[in-house]
């Protein structure tokens, strides 16, 4: 068995080593025992594995650190017909994610410090992935009143936020910046002005075609350009989530070159998809932000490659038939992630944007930093959380396929490149590719 | 020949003077004493309102009725049914029925392509939100064109809330399609994003807007935007991009007014200019429904072939 179930440490050899830390992409091998690395890299085990030692051959296909998710909506609890914890842990699993936090905005909302510990209970129940809770922002994600950031912190929740609700005051944002610096607590914020983005999509010619409501672009814009102000004048930590706009990017490259301390993620749709995919009033290419303009796509690959976003997130959000099918405008915003973050994040290396220990920057080391969780590293004594893909297998985008309990993604059978294999979590195997990487067969 | 009429963007040129020519068949069917003929003896047309109308509904009902066509009206109220849900649960229980056309009307842009991939029978737009009203264009078309002879090389001016209309839409594409200039007149506030994407020019004062145009087509004003959020108030608008004597100063001598109906009597058309029979075609839009409905629902069910020559 290669599972380590028998305590043996297991060595993963002849892999494609990608790690984030050090920017190096080489053959190499980890050695995991009890759970954690015991040891990794180029030499390891070059001249064979010593006796004593299970091996599993990896083909040169490409290990790295599992990904790290910091956005992931389930519909546990309050709409478990679109999504659970179990469902979405294999979900996380097939696609390679083997940390994830969850939004607050389910029902009830995680605005109470016990939800958050139900999360933890659940997740440790389930056994798929790690979950991480946000707490909310302010008391039933009504945007009035702050929630009790203090106690939910001790809880363990890993940020705070509204989802995609934005913090329409200023002056609420003001005191969350400044009252979360006492618990240096992390406010995650969807930049979108209320009153400017009430349409269904992207504000511009197709809209006007379509005769559908628009979302201006510079419904970023301008929030995005208030939070760092606040965030200047706070010294709070804020993160932005989803930047969907090339003036959102130019905004953040701006703060960070400031020193602020600003960071934000954006959405594989974000980078691979523009308004175009709306096409015939195609609702599961219905999020929120809305798909922007070619040009702004390009600028937001352009951010993902030179570091001014920090993270990719899947901003997995399902959604049933009942919710989608319906006219445009009324259809609920999101579309499922978890198992499309890799292959489209791994776009940005075949279309030669970016190489993959960057990408693994993105997924996995610059998330688990900047939310402070113990994942995302290839490092001795560090959790085993490791995915094995290959990178260059082509495929097609079935929904029917999930294993999430929706099929609402926008890459509905899109031709694309790369595959997890397996993934392993605290060294156990929690899924694996039954006919691309079969369970070996007992000697 | 498609099967149903969602929008007129995408139609060709030719499949517009078609439906047109079709249409001019049935003017004298309308005017003569007998109204009725059978192309459709024996098809059921539903007419699916999920939005109050009553002159829409009674065109499309008194032209398939005048083609022999059963008709059967259902209005059902947006308001009292959870929305989306109903709009599918209503078409799939009307298509098992096996209609041979449903007319249908949504206040959402996109719900009627929604449930014509859905049900098997013809679907023809009666208008959906703010997105698209053929059978308004058409017949605004074949007002335009038996009065003024040809439709390319006209000016057209489309005045008033542009951002809220479906018959503006409409009308833009055809026009364009058929090769008339089009400017669209109005303030700001009621002018949608890149509106001039679609080839129009975009005038915010009716003083250049009318200038030396052949047609006027006012547009409605919906009560609930006079007040505050889009124009302040139903006088200001009316001051100044209302229709009045005028303003048709600018005109070109024997230009034509027009209005989809209802008019809203001095918020965007002054009764003097509104009545003028000489230059006012309001009633005949209404006659030219008629005979543009029956073309539509006989080139779609009346088992004609190529009735639509060119069309996707």
């Amino acid at each position: 068995m290669a599972n380590g179930s028998d305590g043996r440490p297991i060595a993963y050899i002849n892999a494609r080593l990608i790690d984030p830390s050090a920017d190096t992409d080489q053959r190499g091998a980890v050695l995991i025992g009890d759970g954690k690395i015991l040891d990794y890299g180029a030499n390891l085990f070059s001249g064979g594995a010593p006796y004593g030692i299970a091996t599993v051959d990896c083909q040169g296909h490409c290990l790295a650190p599992g990904i790290v998710d910091l956005r992931v909506h389930t519909g546990e609890p309050g709409e478990e017909h679109k999504e659970t914890f179990d469902t979405a842990g294999r979900a996380a699993a097939a696609g390679g994610v083997t940390s994830m936090c969850i939004l607050p905005d389910t029902e009830p909302p995680f605005d109470d410090a016990s939800l958050i510990e139900f999360v933890a209970r659940r997740a440790r129940q389930v056994q798929r992935t790690k979950m991480y809770a946000y707490g909310a922002l302010t008391l039933g994600l009504k945007g009035e009143q702050l929630a009790e950031i203090g106690l939910i912190s001790e809880a363990g929740a890993v940020a705070f936020t509204d989802g995609d609700k934005p913090i329409a005051s200023a002056q609420l944002m003001r005191r969350a910046l400044y009252y979360a610096k006492t618990f240096d607590a992390l406010i995650v914020q969807t930049p979108q002005e209320p009153t400017l983005s009430s349409g269904a999509m992207n504000s511009g010619e197709l809209a006007t075609r379509l005769g559908l409501g628009g979302n201006h672009k510079l419904a970023e814009a301008i929030q995005l350009e208030r939070d760092v102000r606040l965030v200047e004048m706070t010294g709070g930590r804020y993160h932005a989530s989803k930047i969907s706009t090339a003036e959102g990017v130019d905004i953040i490259r701006r703060a960070k070159a400031r020193g602020l301390k600003v960071t934000c993620d954006t959405a594989p749709h974000y980078f691979a998809l523009n308004e175009i995919a709306v096409g015939d009033y195609r609702t599961f290419a219905k999020v929120v932000p809305p798909l922007r303009t070619e040009a702004d796509r390009l600028a937001v690959v352009e951010g993902v490659r030179d570091g001014t976003i920090d993270c990719i997130v899947s901003d997995h959000r399902p959604q049933d038939v009942e919710s989608k099918r319906v006219p445009f405008a009324m259809a609920e915003p999101g579309v499922v992630g978890l198992e499309t973050l890799l292959p489209i994040a791994l776009e940005l290396y075949h279309n030669g944007q970016m190489t993959l220990p960057r990408i693994w920057q993105r997924l996995t080391t610059t998330p688990s930093k900047l939310f402070k969780l113990p994942a995302g590293r290839l490092e001795k004594g560090a959790p085993a959380d490791l995915v094995l893909f290959d990178p260059d297998i082509a495929w097609v985008i079935d929904p029917e396929k999930f294993e999430s309990k929706t099929g609402n993604t926008a890459f509905d059978e899109r031709p694309t490149q790369g595959r997890v294999l397996m993934t392993v979590l605290d060294g156990r195997v929690i899924h694996r590719d039954k006919h691309l990487w079969p369970e070996p067969v007992a000697a | 020949m498609p099967r149903d009429l969602l929008g007129i963007e995408g139609l060709s040129a030719a499949s517009i003077s078609a439906l047109l020519d079709l249409s001019e068949t049935y003017i004298d069917t309308n005017r003569s004493l007998v109204k009725r003929r059978d192309n459709l003896a024996g098809r059921t047309v539903i007419n699916l309102f999920f939005e109050a109308s009553t002159r829409t509904r009674t065109s499309f009902e008194v032209a398939a009725k005048r083609l022999g066509a059963d008709v059967i009206n259902m209005e059902v109220a947006a308001s009292s049914v959870k929305k989306g849900e109903t709009l599918l649960d209503t078409a799939m229980t009307l298509n098992a029925m096996l209609p041979d056309a449903l007319v249908v009307r949504h206040q959402d842009s996109g719900a009627v392509n929604l449930l014509a991939q859905k049900v098997n029978c013809s679907v023809i737009n009666g208008g959906d939100g703010q997105h698209e009203h053929p059978t308004q264009a058409l017949l605004d078309a074949l007002t335009i064109r038996r009065r003024k002879g040809k439709l390319e090389g006209l000016l057209v001016a489309i005045c008033g809330d542009i951002l809220h209309s479906r018959v503006a839409r409409s009308n833009i594409h055809l026009l364009k399609t058929m090769g008339a200039q089009v400017r669209v007149v109005g303030p700001a506030t009621l002018m949608p994003t890149d509106i001039d994407r679609l080839g129009v020019e975009v005038h915010y004062s009716m003083r250049t807007g009318l200038k030396d145009v052949d047609i006027v087509m006012m547009l409605r004003l919906q009560t609930e935007r006079m007040s505050g959020s889009f124009v302040p108030s139903v006088s200001e608008f009316f001051r100044f991009f209302g229709l009045d004597e005028e303003k048709m100063k600018a005109t070109k001598p024997g230009a034509l007014i027009m209005h989809p109906g209802p008019m809203n009597r001095g918020v965007e058309i002054d009764s003097a200019v509104a009545d003028d029979l000489q230059r006012s075609v309001i009633h005949e839009q209404v006659e030219m429904g008629v005979a543009v409905r029956m073309a539509c629902l006989d080139a779609l069910i009346g088992g004609r072939r190529n009735a639509l020559p060119g069309a996707a």
